[in-house]
C-alpha cells in the first residue's frame, strides 16, 4: 500500500499564457493526513489547490511544468469532471453556495460524480456532522449565515465521497467560536471518514492545531515545511504567522516586519 | 359574455404555448447566458417534423407527435454538440451570432423542402375536447392545448424540482464554478438545456400549427415573441416565462377581439414598455440575494 496520496513535483502554473504564479512547487500528502498550506494573501495557495482539482482551466490557467501525481498517476491538466471522479473534491474559497437552491438541493449536487445515486445515507451522514443544516434543509442557501454556508459547502463536498478534500480558507470571515467548531469538525471528518485533507489557511494558529504536517508558501514557492508541532515551535513562524514573540506576547505588525527584512537575506 | 369567454380561453391557451416555449429559451440563457435567436425556427421545425410524419410517412397521430418531439430533442443535442460546444470559452457574442446564422439556415432548409406555402394538418382532434356551454363554444384545439401544456408544465416542474439531473441543471445556472468543483458535467447540462428547449419549442410549434396552420414565416415570426415574453417575465425566471407568455397571449387576443386585429402585434409591446418602466427586471426577474 502506497502511503503517498498526492505529490506535486516542481509544479509551475501560468495564467493567460503570461502570468506565472507558481514557480516550482513541490509537496506531498500522505494518506489519512491533514496537511496545511499556509501563507499570506497572493502567495499562490488557491492556485495550488486549483492545479490539483483541475479548476485552473476555466480560469485560463495551466500547469506548464512539473507533475501532479495522484496515487502515482499523473493528473495535471485533466478536466475537473475527470479529477472529481478520481475522488478529489475542492471546497472553494469564499463558500460559493447555490443561492437559489435549498440546503438539501445544494447537498444533492454533491452526488454528481456518481449520477445522483444513492444519496439518502450520505445526507444522513452530512446532517450527523452538521446538525445545523438539518434544521434549515428546506431553506434557500442564499439566506444562510457565513458559518452555515461553510458547513453547507463542506457537507456538499462530503456527499461526493472524497478521498482527498481540498479546503480553501474555511475560516475566512467567521467568528472565532464558529471557526473553532468548523475546525473541530474538519478533524472529526479526517478521523472518522479517513478523508485526507489539504487545508489552506491564513489562520495558521488554528490550522496547525489540527494538521499533522504543514507547508508555508510565499510568492509561488514553498519556503518552509515540517511537522505541525515543529512549525508551531519555529521562531520565524511564531513571529510572522502566529504573531507571537519569543516571550509569547502578541506582536504588532511593525515589529513583525523585521522578519520580512531578515528573510530577504536568508 | 360568450365572446369574452372565447377570447379569454383562446388567449390563455396561446399564451400558455408562448410561455412554454419561452421556458426553453430561458433555460438556455440561464445555464449558458446564450440568447437563442433561432427560437422561432425551432418552433417551425417541430411543426414541420410533425407534418412530415403525419402526411409523408402517414404515421398515426400520437406516434407522429412523439416522434416529432424526440426528433426535436435530438436536434437540440446535435446543435449543442456540433455547433456550440467548439465555441465554449469564446466571447458570448460569437455564440449568439451563431444562433442567428442557425436561424437562417433552418429557415432556408424548410423553404427548400416545403416552400413558403400554408399547410394544414388533417383534422384529428376528438370533438370531445371542445366544450359547448349554451352559446359559448370552445374549439377542441384549445382544450388540447391546455391539457398538453399542463402536462408538460407538471412534468418539467417535477423534473427540475426532484430529479438529480434537474437539480444539476439548476446548480449550473446558479453558480457554474461551484457546480464544476463538484464534478457536474457542465457541457452535458448545456446540451440537455438545448435538447429540452428544442423539445418544448417544437411542441409549441406543433400546437400552433394545429391552431393557425403551418407556415415557416408565421411560425418563425411567432418565435420572435419570445423576446417580449421573457423580458416581461424576467430573463432568468422559468415561472416568469410562463406567466409572461400568458399575459402576452391574453393581451394579443383581447386587442384583436375588442380593438382591432391590426393592433394585436402592437399593444403587447406598449404594455411591455409600461411594465418595464415600473419593474426593470421584469415581473419575476431575480434581484440577486445580497446576503452572501
Ligand atoms: N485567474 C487569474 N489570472 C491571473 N492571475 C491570477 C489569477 N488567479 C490568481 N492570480 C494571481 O496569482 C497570485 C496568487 O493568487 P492565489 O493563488 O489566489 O493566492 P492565495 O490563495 O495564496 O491568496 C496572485 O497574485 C493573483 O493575483
Ligand atoms: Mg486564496
Amino acid at each position: 500500500m502506497d502511503r503517498m496520496l498526492l505529490q506535486l513535483n516542481n509544479v509551475s502554473v501560468v495564467y493567460s499564457d503570461v502570468i506565472q504564479v507558481l514557480k516550482g512547487v513541490s509537496l506531498s500528502v500522505e494518506n489519512n493526513r491533514i496537511v496545511s498550506l499556509l501563507g499570506s494573501n497572493g502567495a499562490g495557495k488557491t492556485t495550488t489547490l486549483k492545479a490539483v482539482s483541475g479548476l485552473l482551466k476555466p480560469e485560463n490557467g495551466k500547469v506548464t511544468d512539473g507533475t501532479i501525481l495522484y496515487r502515482g498517476k499523473e493528473i495535471q491538466n485533466q478536466s475537473p469532471e475527470t479529477i472529481t471522479r478520481h475522488g478529489i473534491i475542492q471546497v472553494l474559497e469564499g463558500r460559493q453556495p447555490f443561492k437559489y437552491l435549498t440546503i438539501e438541493e445544494n447537498l444533492r449536487v454533491g452526488t454528481a460524480t456518481r449520477w445522483g445515486k444513492p444519496y439518502r445515507q450520505d445526507l444522513e451522514k452530512v446532517y450527523h456532522y452538521f446538525p445545523a443544516l438539518w434544521e434549515r434543509r428546506r431553506g434557500l442557501a442564499g439566506y444562510c449565515s457565513g458559518g452555515e454556508l461553510q458547513m453547507l459547502v463542506m457537507g456538499r463536498a462530503l456527499m461526493a465521497h472524497p478521498e482527498l478534500l481540498l479546503l480553501d480558507e474555511p475560516s475566512l470571515g467567521l467568528a472565532p467560536l464558529v471557526v473553532k467548531e468548523i475546525f473541530r469538525i474538519i478533524r472529526q471528518i479526517n478521523e472518522e471518514e479517513g478523508t485526507t485533507i489539504v487545508l489552506v489557511e491564513q489562520n495558521a494558529r488554528m490550522a496547525l492545531q489540527i494538521a499533522h504536517y504543514g507547508y508555508v508558501m510565499e510568492n509561488g514557492k514553498i519556503v518552509m515545511e515540517g511537522l505541525a508541532g515543529d512549525l508551531c515551535a519555529n521562531p520565524d513562524i511564531r513571529e510572522f504567522y502566529l504573531g507571537l514573540s519569543a516571550a509569547g506576547n502578541v506582536k504588532s505588525y511593525t515589529e513583525v516586519k523585521s522578519y520580512r527584512r531578515r528573510k530577504r537575506w536568508l | 359574455m360568450d365572446f369574452f369567454v372565447q377570447i379569454l380561453v383562446g388567449g390563455l391557451s396561446i399564451g400558455f404555448l408562448y410561455g412554454l416555449s419561452a421556458m426553453g429559451f430561458v433555460m438556455i440563457f440561464k445555464s449558458s447566458s446564450v440568447l437563442n435567436f433561432a427560437h422561432g425556427e425551432l418552433l417551425a421545425i417541430g411543426a414541420y417534423f410533425f407534418l412530415a410524419f403525419v402526411t409523408w410517412a402517414k404515421l398515426p397521430i400520437l406516434l407522429s407527435f412523439l416522434l416529432a418531439l424526440a426528433a426535436c430533442f435530438l436536434l437540440g443535442i446535435i446543435i449543442e454538440r456540433i455547433l456550440l460546444r467548439p465555441l465554449i470559452g469564446e466571447p458570448l457574442i460569437f455564440v449568439i451570432m451563431l444562433t442567428v446564422g442557425l436561424a437562417a439556415m433552418f429557415k432556408g432548409l424548410i423553404l427548400l423542402l416545403w416552400g413558403g406555402n400554408l399547410f394544414t394538418y388533417p383534422d384529428f382532434l376528438p370533438k370531445a375536447l371542445g366544450v359547448q356551454w349554451g352559446i359559448v363554444r370552445i374549439p377542441p384545439v384549445y382544450g388540447a392545448t391546455l391539457i398538453i401544456g399542463t402536462v408538460f408544465l407538471v412534468l418539467f416542474g417535477l423534473f427540475f424540482k426532484f430529479s438529480s439531473q434537474g437539480i444539476y441543471m439548476r446548480s449550473v445556472a446558479d453558480n457554474q464554478r461551484a457546480a464544476l468543483s463538484l464534478g457536474v458535467h457542465v457541457k452535458r447540462v448545456f446540451a440537455l438545456s438545448w435538447a429540452i428547449a428544442a423539445l418544448v419549442a417544437g411542441m409549441s410549434g406543433i400546437v400552433l400549427g394545429i391552431i393557425n396552420g403551418v407556415n415557416v414565416h408565421d411560425l418563425s415570426a411567432i418565435g420572435l415573441k419570445v423576446f417580449p415574453v421573457v423580458i416581461l417575465g424576467g430573463l432568468d425566471s422559468i415561472g416568469g416565462a410562463i406567466i409572461g407568455g400568458i399575459i402576452i397571449g391574453l393581451l394579443e387576443n383581447f386587442t384583436s377581439g375588442y380593438l382591432s386585429p391590426s393592433l394585436r402585434d402592437v399593444v403587447p409591446y406598449v404594455v411591455l414598455v409600461l411594465i418595464l418602466l415600473l419593474k426593470p427586471y421584469g415581473l419575476f426577474g431575480l434581484k440577486e440575494i445580497e446576503r452572501v
